[in-house]
């Protein structure tokens, strides 16, 4: 098990160390995230009042897009020197690797998402900071079963054609379960009278993907990434 | 095309050439009259979908985890049987939703849920076009998860709203609707089977003659 760990962290620490050196990934995808809010913004604006539940609306879209950025990039990155087959090669647990790049994909959303929600917050007038925690666990979560899935599926689509058009339409009716329980777990926070009993069962809900699409994840691994 | 093949398809021709005729016979149901007939194909349309999300599940579990590299035809075949047989359950529900709803879409979890896995299914057969070597794994790995997906979608958008009536109504449905119903669920259970059966041997076939092909050029 502590082989396990030390394989992942290593994995961790070398995607860190590559983004660091560049920013290259985290500056674009957070800018990408802040366009995001913007255009769906001038949409959903009318007569300068927005329509209702719009904040988690564009909250989650702009996750998903800037997730959905951030992992075709990353494995791009990957590809374009060969890197991820050096990786494969290494005598290491396959799960191992998996859990080293999920891990990458969620400290950079987790960036992006700190300067996403406050302006969100801002934006619309939304009670970020009165509901901190609910809100945290609803992201984080979110982002969990959103990056689980994604990790694999663009782990996978490296050496496919037209990757780039393949991730999102793999990933996103995969992930309508994260997107319905994000949006309507972080609409009933938002709330003039906040609903916190159903932004628990959402987390519930999300807590229980999380769990299956992590462990089917570890699991697909191995098998998909052989050659 | 094999013998069993000929006459199963002789078999299911004749059935549906008689289906309207049993589906006329059936007596009109008090509230919805004519409209309601749409349902003799649109809920065996709509089993034969999800068997073919299980069977292409089931496949996709037998190529990763116990590698039998055949059962990627099972998958392809079954994947665009669920694409086929999911644009018809979708394309028949509205057209009585119409009806008997006034509306041509409601977002209640069964529509929701029927329509993500039919994207998912299509998410599959363009991968497979267009994804290049190595797509059948990929492919595996997709109609795997959408499996495990389905029960969250379900209980997502069920959460979120619902409308559909519910499973419940097949079993008390009087004699005289049931017979053709389950006339209507045999033939179309036919019609999949050598449809699947088909474009599994069509799949396996264009594999060898790739392989042949291969062989040829290094000769």
């Amino acid at each position: 098990m502590s082989s396990f760990l030390r394989v992942a962290w290593v994995v961790v620490k070398k995607d860190l160390t590559v983004e660091v050196r560049s920013l290259e990934i985290l500056s674009t995808t957070m800018f990408f995230a802040v366009t995001v809010v913007l255009m769906f913004s001038f949409g959903l604006v009318v007569d300068g009042r927005p329509l209702n539940d719009v904040a988690a609306a564009i909250l989650w879209v702009a996750i998903a897009f800037s997730g959905t950025l951030a992992l075709g990039r990353t494995f791009e990155r990957e590809r374009q020197h060969d890197t991820l087959r050096a990786l494969l090669l290494a005598p290491a647990d396959r799960p191992a690797l998996y859990v080293g790049k999920l891990v990458g994909i969620l400290l950079l959303l987790g960036l992006v998402e700190l300067v996403l929600v406050p302006l969100v917050g801002l934006l619309f007038n939304a009670p970020v900071i009165a509901q901190a925690i609910p809100l945290a666990g609803l992201v984080i979560l979110g982002t969990l079963g959103f990056a689980s899935v994604g990790t694999l599926f663009a782990a996978m689509l490296v050496r496919a054609r037209s990757r780039d058009v393949l991730l999102p339409i793999m990933l996103y009716p995969m992930t309508v379960p994260v997107m319905i329980a994000g949006v309507r777990g972080t609409a009933a926070l938002f709330q003039p009278t906040p609903d916190p009993a159903v932004a628990q069962f959402w987390l519930a809900l999300l807590a229980a993907f999380d769990v299956v699409f992590v462990t089917l994840a570890l699991w697909t691994f191995e098998p998909v990434m052989t050659e | 095309m094999t013998r069993s093949m000929l006459v199963m398809l002789a078999l299911a021709a004749g059935m549906f050439a008689v289906a309207p005729w049993m589906i006329d016979a059936a007596p009109y149901e008090a509230t919805m009259g004519l409209v309601y007939k749409i349902y003799f194909f649109h809920m065996p349309s709509a089993w034969m979908f999800l068997t073919a999300a299980i069977v292409a599940g089931v496949a996709s579990f037998r190529l990763l985890f116990l590698k039998r590299p055949r059962a990627d035809h099972w998958v392809t075949a079954a994947a665009e049987l669920a694409v086929l047989f999911g644009a018809f359950t979708l394309v028949s529900g509205p057209l009585w939703a119409r009806k008997a709803w006034g509306v041509w879409w409601v977002w209640d979890a069964r529509l929701t849920s029927s329509l993500m896995l039919f994207m998912i299914f299509v998410a599959y057969t363009l991968l497979k076009k267009y994804g290049g070597p190595g797509s059948d794994k990929l492919g595996a790995g997709l109609a795997l998860f959408g499996m495990a997906n389905v029960p969250f979608i379900y209980v997502s958008v069920n959460y979120w709203r619902t409308f559909h009536p519910p499973t419940s109504v097949v079993p008390t449905l009087p004699v005289e609707m049931g017979i053709p119903l389950w006339y209507c669920v045999t033939a179309f259970t036919l019609l999949f089977i050598i449809l699947l059966r088909m474009r599994a041997r069509l799949e396996y076939q264009r594999e060898r003659v790739e392989a042949l092909y291969l062989a040829e050029d290094e000769a």
